[in-house]
């Protein structure tokens, strides 16, 4: 039994910084400085919206809360498409495109949602605006890695496949649907697959987040949960619990199992394959008569003719216009307008920083710190029981099988969305929040951690183990010889994912609005929280800004460092 | 055949790659013309350029300078008459045998019908009826190149090009589908007007063509371009074939020149540095001993590449770098053992090696890189420092190949020491092995 690695963000670890970096993080501070200015326009009082505990809602729930999720899947899909072939396409646009990218996929994500929350809601009307932030929230979590895969695949296609494509004279539409979209979709169901189930973690936060007297809060599963959890409603909270746990089981048996299986015949190599991914539902689909009698009279004929649609169209076109002189220009226009924008936003941005006192920024400073604690602390617990139990279970094939599908079932479960119930149990201990801030962060990033320890684990060579029977090597000296250098990369690709997912969870675990009473403790994410709360612009964004920053610099400075360590010195294969 | 109609023509065509100081010829001003009717072979040595000249033929690359002509018009983009057998098949592996073979009709917006009736007649041809729905996963080297053949020859191209088509199969499939391409070719079944082979195989090339064009390196360039008057189907055991085939691997092997031109000069000085073949030592002694028992201590080079069971690519490199070291001299495709290459191979294991580590100190990349190890201070070179200066000879693959080469050698000789986990390149010297 071998696992892939986990990769949750697919980081392209090798780059080096560039002048585009520069310009993407100023970019960042413009793009959040403008939604802060917009956000000064937003209602001072939000009401949200009533949640019912009654049983009966909770497919209505259900519907809406996996509605926002396939609303913005659709988007990433479409994005990761459009973003990758530009990228792979175009020499000069890549330059910006991949570092971006690479930016975006390290940014704690969380931290804009009060921003972009304010700022929509001071110009559209506030039901909508509360769909599209968790639309646009869910969104940018997902569609980095599903990019970054779709990129790093349109470039490694083999030269004479690409050649092939061209000397058949197959045109670009033909080549994205023969050739590209194929090679590329094993990966991109993948990261799907990896960044459906991340969105789960904040449609939850963006459901159940509520700040003072502005209420933001969506109708669905997130929400009833919470709402169950205040009123410490415990069957509610069962009933909430098993509606989240069929609909993410649901989805995984009718959806993502079927399209794995079915990704499986665009693997490249060309040897039979013993453990291809299986799926009882794709095989009921394509036995049935139904579907092939679908494909045959609908999809197939339907296909044909737009390929040749297309076929017909882009004659037409070849033949008319040659010259794209113009693009050139267009190019150079598009950049300094960019440069223009990003630098005015930059400047606008440090005129509401310069209005934080230099009390604000004491109090941002020792937030960061004590969200830092808390994240290397949830960090350590994690490692501490990941590290014995995946060995445990990577190393012993017969205890895998019973406890590997429980593991990933308990992992399908959103963390955010167990908070409040967290919230509930610990309220009343001394520190009860900064406990169940913690639990909150190691319970949304515990996972990758231990797959990839059972992953690390279960790729040991078998004759490492016996070797190390037959030289006596025991205890301690096991684990500092053969065990954690073995696991060593794995442990490190976990981490980067589990600290990138502490980070995000401290928006909604340091401050929490707990059946009318604010509860909060210091942090960076409640500086955010707060200062949403109480319409402190300026605050709201250094507080953003200083989380950026900081899990930027920690990921350049620190997890990168570790990463190239680990796959220069400790690879295996 | 008559009426020879130029279909396709090269002129003083040339392929650069790289810039400045890294700038590097692969293609240097060659003229071609193929006409109707033609089965041209692209012959040479690998790095000669030949697959470099397939992909300007068929638009795939712009060359550097230089102009290519299709029916007399400037090829602009990929040549729609012309379609390629790549080596490795280059077959889609999610679709099936016959959506494979009908992709190219389906990109000219042929209907679904007349496409699948061309493809299925076209499979039922080269033998693969059945296999319509079948992967190309499920079938073996074989039959998967056939489907390449029936992919190509389903848009009736007027020019068929073949990319060293049998070399990554079996010897028993390429022999049967080498005869059935031949069977096509000759039973004037193809609409194709001309057919081009690249290959480095001279048996393979006489065997089929009627015209082999033979290409050499550094920079890869045309030496001769000769008819081969052989009617098909060609018997390989008959004498006027062996006769051609031995013209060719004379053409090849070239004549041994004046030291100094055979050794080239240093990197970094004016004139070429000779490229250094990469060969198997233990091969080399081999071909030594078995050529200097003979009487005269000469061989015939295809006789010998018989009698070894060895590709003639694989047994020119073992020439040229006999010739290099002075133990062989070339002329007219005999090789001719010297006296210093019977020392050679009479000798014992360290006698070997130390006549192998006198003649390489000889050849001006030995003298150069011997004498900067010299003067660093530790004896010794980062593999990339050295890589880089060839760099500025070679490209960066034969650059490496190149100090790959060199470090075989020198360590074989004794003369150099390689440090795998640094990447170092050091002196062997004395003292140096009594610090290890």
């Amino acid at each position: 039994m071998r696992l892939p690695r986990v990769f949750f963000p697919g980081q392209n670890m090798e780059r080096r910084l560039t002048w585009a970096d520069a310009l993407i993080l100023l970019g960042i501070v413009a793009l959040v400085g403008f939604g802060v200015q917009l956000a000064k326009d937003a209602p001072a009082v939000v009401r949200g919206p009533s949640i019912s505990l009654h049983p009966s809602v909770l497919p209505v729930y259900a519907v809406l809360s996996t509605g926002r999720m396939f609303l913005a899947y659709v988007l990433s899909v479409a994005f990761s498409i459009g973003y990758g072939y530009w990228a792979a396409n175009s020499k000069r646009a890549s330059k910006v495109l991949l570092p971006l990218l690479d930016i975006l996929q390290s940014v704690p994500i969380l931290s804009f949602l009060p921003v972009v929350l304010l700022s929509l809601s001071a110009i559209l009307p506030q039901k909508i605006a509360t769909e599209l932030a968790s639309v646009l929230l869910i969104f940018t979590s997902q569609v980095w890695n599903m990019t970054f895969s779709w990129y790093q695949s349109l470039t490694t296609i083999p030269k004479d496949l690409r050649e092939a494509a061209r000397i058949l004279q197959l045109n670009k539409w033909m080549q994205f649907k023969t050739l590209q979209l194929p090679f590329g979709m094993i990966g991109l169901i993948w990261n799907s697959m990896m960044s459906w189930a991340g969105g789960w973690f904040f449609l939850m936060a963006a459901e159940i987040f509520n700040v003072g007297s502005r209420d933001f809060r969506l109708p669905g599963l997130g929400s009833y949960l919470q709402e169950a959890a205040h009123q410490g409603n415990t069957r509610a909270i069962l009933y909430g619990l098993a509606t989240l746990t069929l609909v993410i089981v649901a989805l995984d048996q009718l959806v993502w199992r079927p399209l794995l299986a079915w990704s499986h015949r665009f693997r490249l190599d060309m040897v039979h394959d013993e453990d291809a991914p299986t799926s009882w539902f794709y095989d009921v689909l394509m036995d049935s008569s139904l579907m092939a009698r679908l494909r045959r009279n609908w999809i197939r004929p339907m296909a044909e003719r737009f390929d040749f649609w297309v076929l017909r169209r882009s004659q037409a076109r070849t033949d008319r216009d040659r010259d794209r002189a113009g693009s050139n220009v267009l190019a150079w226009l598009i950049l300094a307008a960019t440069v223009a924008l990003v630098g005015y936003g930059g400047w606008r941005a440090a005129g509401l920083l310069v209005q934080v006192p230099i009390q604000g920024w004491l109090q941002v400073a020792l937030g960061i710190l004590a969200t830092f604690l808390r994240v290397s602390l949830a960090l350590a617990l994690t490692l501490a029981w990941t590290i014995p139990v995946g060995v445990a279970i990577g190393t012993n094939p017969r205890l895998a099988r019973w406890l590997q599908p429980l593991a990933q079932l308990a992992a399908s479960i959103p963390a955010t969305a167990l908070f409040p119930v967290f919230l509930a149990a610990l309220v009343s201990l001394a520190g009860g929040l900064n406990i169940a801030a913690v639990a909150l962060m190691m319970a949304g990033t515990q996972w990758y951690l231990l797959f990839n320890v059972i992953a690390g684990a279960s790729a040991i060579p078998r004759d490492l183990h016996f070797t190390s029977e037959l030289m006596k090597i025991r205890g301690w000296e096991r684990w500092k010889v053969f065990l954690l250098p073995s696991l060593f990369p794995y442990l490190i690709t976990g981490s980067i994912t589990a600290s990138g997912g502490a980070w995000n969870a401290s928006i909604v675990a340091e401050y929490a609005e707990f059946s009318g009473r604010t509860l909060k403790t210091v942090g960076a994410g409640s500086i955010i929280a707060d200062a949403t709360a109480r319409g402190d612009y300026p605050l709201l964004l250094a507080g953003t800004l200083a989380m950026v920053f900081t899990v930027v610099m920690v990921n350049r400075l620190v997890w990168r460092r570790l990463y190239t360590l680990a796959e220069d010195r400790f690879r295996m294969d | 055949m008559e009426g020879p109609t130029p279909l396709l023509e090269l002129q003083n065509v040339t392929q650069a790659y790289g810039t400045g100081a890294k700038r590097f010829v692969a293609v240097s001003g060659v003229s071609l013309t193929i006409h109707e009717g033609e089965f041209v072979a692209l012959l040479g040595p690998s790095g000669c350029g030949k697959s470099t000249l397939l992909r300007i033929i068929t638009g795939l690359q712009k060359p550097s300078e230089g102009r290519v002509l299709y029916r007399g018009q400037p090829l602009t983009g990929v040549n729609p008459h012309a379609t390629i057998v790549f080596q490795t098949f280059a077959l889609f592996p999610w679709l099936t045998v016959q959506h494979n073979v009908e992709l190219g009709l389906k990109a000219r917006g042929v209907p679904k019908a007349e496409r699948r009736e061309k493809a299925i007649a076209l499979l039922d041809k080269v033998g693969l009826d059945g296999f319509e729905t079948a992967f190309p996963r499920e079938l073996s080297g074989g039959m998967r190149q056939k489907v390449g053949f029936a992919r190509a020859m389903a848009v009736e191209p007027e020019l068929l090009c073949l990319d060293e088509p049998f070399s990554a199969l079996d010897v028993l499939s390429a022999e049967t589908l080498r005869g059935e391409l031949l069977d096509l070719w000759t039973s004037g079944d193809l609409p194709t007007k001309a057919i081009l082979l690249v290959t480095h195989n001279i048996e393979e090339a006489v065997f089929m063509a009627d015209r082999i064009v033979i290409m050499d390196k550094d920079p890869g360039r045309v030496v001769r371009d000769m008819k081969v008057d052989l009617p098909y189907p060609r018997s390989q055991k008959s004498a006027s074939f062996l006769s051609i085939v031995d013209t060719v691997y004379a053409v090849l092997a070239g004549r041994t020149e004046a030291e100094y031109v055979e050794m080239g000069t240093a990197p970094g000085q004016p004139g070429r540095t000779r490229n250094l073949p990469e060969i198997d030592i233990a091969g080399l002694a081999i071909v030594l001993e078995l050529v200097s028992q003979s009487p005269t201590r000469s061989a015939n080079l295809y006789d010998l590449a018989r009698e070894l069971k060895l590709d003639s690519d694989e047994l020119l490199k073992l020439a040229e770098a006999a010739e290099l070291l002075g133990f062989a001299t070339i002329d007219e495709g005999d090789i001719r053992v010297t006296d210093l290459g019977v020392e050679f191979a009479e000798a014992d294991v360290t006698e070997r090696k130390q006549l192998f580590a006198a003649r390489i100190r000889r050849l001006p990349i030995f003298e150069w890189l011997l004498d900067m190890l010299e003067k660093e201070e530790d004896h010794e070179m980062q593999w990339d420092d050295v890589q880089d200066l060839l760099e500025r000879e070679f490209p960066s693959e034969e650059a490496e190949r190149n100090v790959e080469t060199v470090v075989e050698w020198g360590r074989y000789g004794e003369l150099l020491a390689y440090d795998d986990s640094r990447e170092v390149i050091y002196l062997e010297t004395p003292e140096r092995e009594e610090q290890v």
